[in-house]
């Protein structure tokens, strides 16, 4: 702290100061602090439409997690966020690590391909969905007129109609969206990690594979935890990716159904046909923070422990 | 803050190794790159020939696509709301969250703890699942269907993140900068507009393209709180766009070109700026 010795500590002053720090924190009070905990709050009445009805305890608590209608809709979501959360885990951090690892050593050409990686992060997500949406196209798609042109007729496929390859195809599409990030992430964890180390392994006769796994892996766990904690948030929060692709019904027969859709149905759904409810919409969102929180906290300790310091 | 430009790591490989390193990066820059590429030379055809010629060069001199989406569709009226809506909440973000890192860092007061944890828990929760209260907040406040519903919710989204910058940041700059400026009888106001807020330009320039990446991009709020046409963001407004010509091709690969351009465009120019702030928050 470099903190001034000489300041005074005038009524003027304090106004001062006051003035500084009193704006931002009414605006986040009122736009994040009073929000969050209504939200809360909100889960715990019935509502009709956008009018709060009576006090009702736990019972749209229990309709999301027990209900005969909504309880089976809001597993088979869970399930294909968790499919994506360990998809995208191997796939986009996975890959990301390894693309770090090959753009560490500065081969030709790397300050291309360190842009390159990174192109469809800047990207809108809706870009993204929609463009992968038209490649996808069963009949006029670039994937399938590719297969088409490779003589692979037999493996052509309607990716997004079909429920056996709709969900991997939105998660290979968010890969390509982000796996940048991790690797660009990684790459600068990499960059972190003292020479000498790396130099003294390769004397050592360390081959590359256990340098990876026992030097460069342990030594970037820094940002091991925090790109697991991201995408572990991202994951459970996921939305514009299967909204644009695939529509707000999670289509094929529910199966891309996850739980940003589920939450968005059942708060803002229908609003011309009125089958919005808030209360549902208010229980599930405190469900799904608490879950977040928890686990994200949880994941975060554990994986803080494998931190070495160096 | 790592500087991207290491040293060259002392890696003497066997030839087959960096051989099969380069096959692999240049498949994924291909990978990365040529569906941008696809997007922007079928923006170039026809619908017709994007379905009988998808990997042909097309002729760049047919830009009637382009003409028809700029001149019939309210593409432009999007773009002007984006550019309206992501320019004022980076400036609301930029001033509040200066005044508050500023207090914090430059500033002993024993509420500097309690400040930093409100903005801490600012920084870990997820607004989107708060929609519904903000929902009926911004109705109550008859900010409901304005730009305004956005801008006050990326300006809370993003003001604990430039809390943290810019704090952490002018909390490294040297005291006698601004004891010496006390001396002189300058005021308090005085010393950090001119003498501490012109050498924090580099933190700003971080946290600007930290927000502005993510609200410019963003589609979920506008689909909640918009329902007026002419007060569409860009990503929203392209939602609508590609509802109303689905099967014209040309124009969707037209529209979603034009949507992509001017930050592809930007990031091309400003990289480093760009690698170096959309990291900022994952890379200590």
């Amino acid at each position: 702290m470099h903190a001034s010795r000489q300041q005074p500590r005038t009524l003027k002053h304090r106004l001062w100061v006051a003035f500084l720090v009193v704006p931002p924190i009414v605006f986040m009070s009122l736009f994040v602090v009073y929000p969050i905990l209504s939200a809360f709050a909100y889960a715990f009445y019935d509502w009709q439409g956008l009018a709060r009805g009576p006090f009702v305890g736990l019972k749209n608590f229990k309709e999301v997690l027990f209900g005969v209608t909504m309880a089976p809709v809001v597993w088979n979501a869970f399930l294909h966020n968790v499919y994506a959360l360990i998809a995208l885990i191997i796939i986009q951090n996975g890959g990301g690590f390894l693309l770090a690892w090959l753009l560490y050593k500065e081969p030709f050409g790397f300050r291309f391909h360190r842009i390159a990686v990174f192109v469809p992060v800047v990207l809108s997500t809706i870009i993204v969905g929609f463009l992968w949406k038209l490649f996808l196209n069963p009949n006029f798609g670039i994937i399938n007129q590719a297969l088409y042109s490779l003589g692979l007729d037999s493996w052509a496929k309607p990716w997004l109609g079909d429920s056996s390859t709709a969900l991997g195809a939105l998660i290979l599409a968010n890969a390509w969206h982000f796996v940048g990030f991790p690797a660009l992430v990684y790459l600068a964890g990499m960059q972190r990690i003292p020479t000498e180390i790396i130099e003294a392994a390769r004397l050592d006769g360390t081959n590359e594979w256990q340098l990876l796994k026992n030097i460069v892996w342990p030594l970037v766990a820094p940002s091991t935890t925090i790109l697991f904690t991201l995408l572990f948030i991202g994951a459970f929060n996921w939305f514009e990716i299967p909204y644009v692709m695939v529509g707000l019904d999670g289509s094929p027969f529910g199966s891309t159904d996850v739980l940003g859709l589920v939450f968005y149905r059942t708060a803002f759904g229908n609003q011309s046909a009125s089958i919005q409810n808030f209360g549902l919409g208010s229980a599930l969102a405190t469900l799904l923070f608490l879950f977040i929180v928890v686990f994200a906290s949880m994941l975060t300790l554990w994986l803080r422990r494998r931190e070495i310091q160096f | 803050m790592t500087a991207i430009t290491s040293d060259t790591p002392a890696t003497r490989q066997a030839i087959p190794f960096v051989l099969l390193a380069q096959v692999i990066l240049i498949a994924n820059s291909f990978i990365m790159l040529y569906p941008v590429v696809v997007m922007v030379l079928s923006a170039f055809k026809t619908t017709g020939e994007i379905f009988e010629h998808p990997f042909a060069l097309p002729d760049f001199t047919q830009v009637g696509n382009f003409a028809k989406v700029l001149g019939e569709t309210a593409m432009p009226t999007y773009f002007v709301n984006s550019l309206l809506v992501t320019g004022t909440s980076i400036i609301l973000i930029l001033v509040l969250g200066t005044m508050a890192g500023y207090a914090v860092a430059r500033y002993e007061s024993r509420t500097n703890t309690f400040i930093l944890l409100f903005f801490l828990a600012g920084l870990m929760l997820p607004l989107k699942l708060a929609v519904i209260p903000l929902f009926i907040l911004l109705r109550d406040l008859g900010l409901l269907d304005s730009r305004w519903s956005l801008i006050v919710t990326y300006t809370a989204i993003g003001l604990p993140s430039t809390v943290f910058i810019m704090a952490g940041f002018l909390r490294t700059l040297p005291a006698e900068l601004e004891d010496a400026a006390r001396m002189d009888g300058a005021s308090e106001p005085r010393i950090m507009w001119s003498v501490m807020l012109p050498l924090a330009r580099p933190p700003m320039a971080i946290a600007a393209i930290q927000n502005a990446v993510p609200i410019w991009n963003d589609f979920f709020f506008p689909l909640v709180f918009i329902q007026t046409d002419s007060r569409k963001t860009l990503p929203q407004g392209l939602t609508t766009f590609m509802g109303e010509y689905t099967t014209d091709w040309g124009m969707l690969f037209a529209g979603l070109t034009i949507a992509a351009a001017p930050i592809t465009l930007l990031y091309i120019a400003l990289s480093r700026q760009f690698i170096q702030g959309m990291t900022a928050g994952a890379v200590k």
